[in-house]
Parts: C-alpha cells; structure tokens; sequence
C-alpha cells in the first residue's frame, strides 16, 4: 500500500523523524524520543503535524440543527468562535466517533458554516454517516481532509512562541475558541484546543504555510513531537483514544463521557433512547484510571481482574512519563469503579495490583 | 543510524548478543544496540533466578519498553550463574552501555557448540540492514 503523506511529511524526515504508519498515512511516531518530546510539551512547547485528521466544512442553512439530530451535546450553546467537544453517536448509543464542532457564523445565519475535525481512521467513516444523514438538506459538506495541513503546538510556552506570528491577540482566544487570523502573513485559523492536556493551538492553513510555520516555530524551539508522545500525552490527561478507549460499542455514559450528553436541553438525536435507559438504570461498567503498583505496563486488552475473577478489559496503558508510574484506562464493572478500589491487572499471566485513581492523572499547573 | 557491533560477540537474530569464554563455558547474554534502540525507551527488565535452568532458543525473561514487550531468548542451555540485578532496579540505563554493563544474565552453558548457529557481527549488521 502507497501511504498518504501530509505536506509536513518532508520536514519531518529532515527532522529525523521515525515514521510509522497510520490509518494509511506515514506519520512521525517520534523525533528525539517519547520522553524528552513528552517532556518538552509538558515544560514548555512541542509541535505535532496531525494534518491526517479529518477536515470538513459544512455550509447551509440549519448546519447546526442537522448535526443536534447526530450528537448528544447541545450545539445550539454554541456562539460563532466557539467550539465543542463531542461524539457521533449510532442507534446502539455507540460511539462513531468523536471529534470537535467548530461553529465560524452566526447560529441561525442563513448561511452556516461549521466546522468538523475527525480522527484520521474514521474520516471515511464519518463522511458517510454524514452524508446521509444531511442528504435532502441544502447543506454542503466539504472534505479538505488530503488538502489543508494541520499542526498543533502544545506547551506552556505555545502562546509566546505562536503570537509574534499572529495578527490575531492571542490572549483574547479562550480555551476551545477559533478565529480566522493570518499567521506569517498567511491566511490561517487558529484554535485554542489541543490533546496533550496542556495550553495550546491547533493551525490549520494551506500547506505552504504550514511548512513555513512549522519551520519557525522549531527553530524559535519548539520541540518538533511525534504520535509517540502524542498518545502519552493525551494519556495523562485521560484524554480517549477512538478505537481503543471509545469504539462503536461503548457509550459516552460508560466511557466518562457524560458531561457532554445534555440530555434535558435538546430533542431527538440518533442513541438518545440508550442513553435515556442508560441513566436511567445506570451503566453496568464505567472507564477508570488505575495506577499500577509496580513498574508492570497494563496494556490494551490486558484483562482486569478482582479476587480472581475478570471484572474489566485495559483499553490504554503507558508509563505516565511525568509521574513515573505505569497508568492505564480500563472499562470495569460498575460497582468496582470507585476512586480507591484495589483491583489487579493479568500481565503475562500473573495479577499485578492495581488502584482504581481519579483521571485526569496529570492536570497542567 | 549506525550502532555498533563488537566482532568478538555472537548474534543472535532475536537481538540477543553473546560474549562467550571457551575455557569456562561461561556465556553473557545482552541485546543489541540496534534492539535496545528499536525498544525506545525500557522501563521492566524480568530476569530468571540465579540457578534456573535455561533452554535454548526458550524465553528467559522479558523486556518492556514504553512501546513494546518482548521476549528474551537463550543461545544456549545451560544455568543462570548471575544476573545484573543494577539493571533490574534502573532498566533505562540499559542503552548506555549494551556490551558492557548493559549485559543481562551469565549462563553456565551445558554445550558451547550450540552457538555454532549463531551470527556473526557482520552478519547480525546485514540482517538489520546496518
């Protein structure tokens, strides 16, 4: 198979970059290593290339109400420049995928445009799912998924390092806004959001831009970052990974998802029922954090267990580079998902002990 | 990226490296440079007791990465005559000096010829593509 390469994907080899492959794109998997990249984000800045997200642009009248119908949040909380974190949802309650709805005109404009970022894996996915649930509709769907670059600097220090940049005062973005800007000259949008569980920005532009941004913004020091570190970044800020934490059978109400389902604030949408009958009768297994007890990894799929008998499925686990200890996110059954509970984890056949901790397991100063 | 590969050792193309001492029939076993720098970052080290039996080509512990598991396998049969227990506390140090003090277990071999299969340092280097 001929990967797909970002337009980043040249500055990246000559960066050193390892390459690894995913959802049929070479991406960088690390530069300098996992750890000194975690690192870096953590102290100060790390810039990532996720120009394989999944881009799309709806434009139309009634964007907003189309999409109320796919996700339990409410979207009409929305004002223009501010975006919200959620999932698309199938009849089972099911995950499809989750992602962040960027909402750039007035709501209720004749014309409104939103706009999506979807994992790479599921942009084929969720393209389809869309559009045929916005077929009929005069909304316009537009895929710049394999077109524009898309980079995310990360980091304390990621305000003062992209603002000499910018036209735009970057202290008036709050967290999850968006706002068109030009970066180094160049048309750009920018938004406050990130999956590091740091400060940060997500850039999208064309990819000339990208690359002279990306180019300034190492060379001002930020640590160029790879998917390595990516994931134990978002791993530390309990941050779900689709298709490994979140999938087609788990629901938000399981996943620790809830405080994006506003089920008393909208009307119908695609699994509402489940999640009714969900809260309803509670969920019978919730994702946890667990600490292990030792220097053991618990990794996807590695069972859970309690006296002995299997209680839950690792879905992620890494050592947490900033705590130094082995964390992992686990599905466990309901009544041993408490903050506290002593649980094991079969690694290689052995029970290693494990405590049922709060997530996030690291939260920015 | 070039590593290197002392010529006095034996490879294993499981990434395990042999220093072998024909008088005694006392074998050191360690992994790679290139094997250690494919791991990434090693945060377990699992070593068998001193006085395990060994078996050739069988597991006889396991090395974890932030990335990966894997397996450590014998170049020969024999007895765990020691193991570096300063790895097992501080396994990441493993990279500083793979040949050296990053060698894992000495095994007292019960039959030296068994290592007449392995690889050569140049071999080892034309398998892992340099």
């Amino acid at each position: 198979m001929v990967l797909l390469q970002t337009p980043l994907y040249a500055a990246c080899v000559e960066q050193k970059a390892r390459l690894t492959e995913f959802a049929g794109w070479a991406m960088p998997v690390q530069f300098s290593g996992i750890r000194q990249e975690h690192q870096a984000v953590r102290d100060r800045a790390g810039l990532f290339d996720i120009s394989h997200m999944g881009k799309f642009t709806l434009t139309g009248p009634g964007v907003i109400a189309a999409l109320q119908r796919l996700v339990p949040s409410n979207l009409a909380r929305l004002q223009p420049g501010q975006a919200q974190y959620t999932v698309l949802l199938n009849p089972q309650g099911g995950i499809i995928d989750d992602l962040i709805v960027y909402l750039k005109s007035p709501l209720g404009a004749e014309t409104e445009t939103v706009a999506l970022i979807v994992n790479a894996a599921t942009t084929d996915k969720d393209k389809t799912w869309l559009l045929e649930h916005l077929a009929g509709s005069d909304i316009d769907l537009v895929d710049e998924s394999r077109d524009r670059a898309l980079i995310s600097l990360q980091g304390p220090a990621a305000a003062a390092l992209l603002q000499p940049h910018s036209s735009l005062d970057l202290g008036k973005l709050s967290r999850f806004a968006h706002a068109d800007t030009t970066l180094l000259g160049q048309p750009a949008w920018v938004a406050r959001t990130g999956y590091t569980g740091e400060d940060g920005f997500e850039v999208m532009a064309d990819p000339a831009t990208a690359l002279a941004l990306w180019h300034t913004l190492t060379a001002a020091g930020a640590a160029p970052c790879g998917l390595g570190a990516r994931d134990t970044l978002r791993l530390e800020a309990a941050m779900a990974l689709y298709g490994q934490d979140i999938d087609d059978t788990t629901s938000p109400l399981e996943a620790g998802l809830s405080w994006l389902v506003h089920l008393d604030e909208k009307d119908d949408f695609v699994g509402r029922s489940v999640l009714e009958a969900q809260k309803a009768q509670g969920v019978s297994r919730r994702l946890v954090g667990l600490a292990m007890a030792d220097r053991h990894i618990a990794r996807h799929d590695y069972p859970v267990l309690h006296q002995g008998d299997r209680v839950g499925t690792v879905t992620s686990g890494t050592l947490a580079p900033t705590l130094n200890i082995p964390i992992a996110l686990a599905y466990v059954a309901t009544p041993l998902a408490k903050v506290g509970q002593t649980l094991a984890v079969e690694v290689r056949g052995q029970a290693k002990p494990a405590t049922v901790v709060k997530r996030p397991f690291y939260r920015a100063k | 990226m070039a590593f290197e590969y002392p010529e006095n050792l034996k490879y294993l193309d499981s990434h395990e490296y042999v220093r072998a001492d024909e008088d005694e029939s006392v074998v050191t076993v360690g992994i790679t440079a290139f094997a250690i720098d494919q791991l990434g970052d090693i945060v377990f080290l699992e070593l068998p007791d001193i006085g395990d039996a060994v078996e050739k080509g069988e597991k006889f512990g396991t090395v974890e990465s932030v990335k990966a598991v894997e397996e450590l396998k014998s170049p020969v049969t024999g007895e765990v005559l020691a193991r570096n227990e300063v790895l097992i506390e501080a396994p990441e140090q493993i990279g500083d000096d793979p040949y050296g003090d990053g060698w894992l277990v000495k095994i007292k071999a019960s039959d030296l010829e068994e290592l007449d299969d392995t690889l050569t340092a140049d071999e080892y280097k034309d398998q892992v593509g340099g």
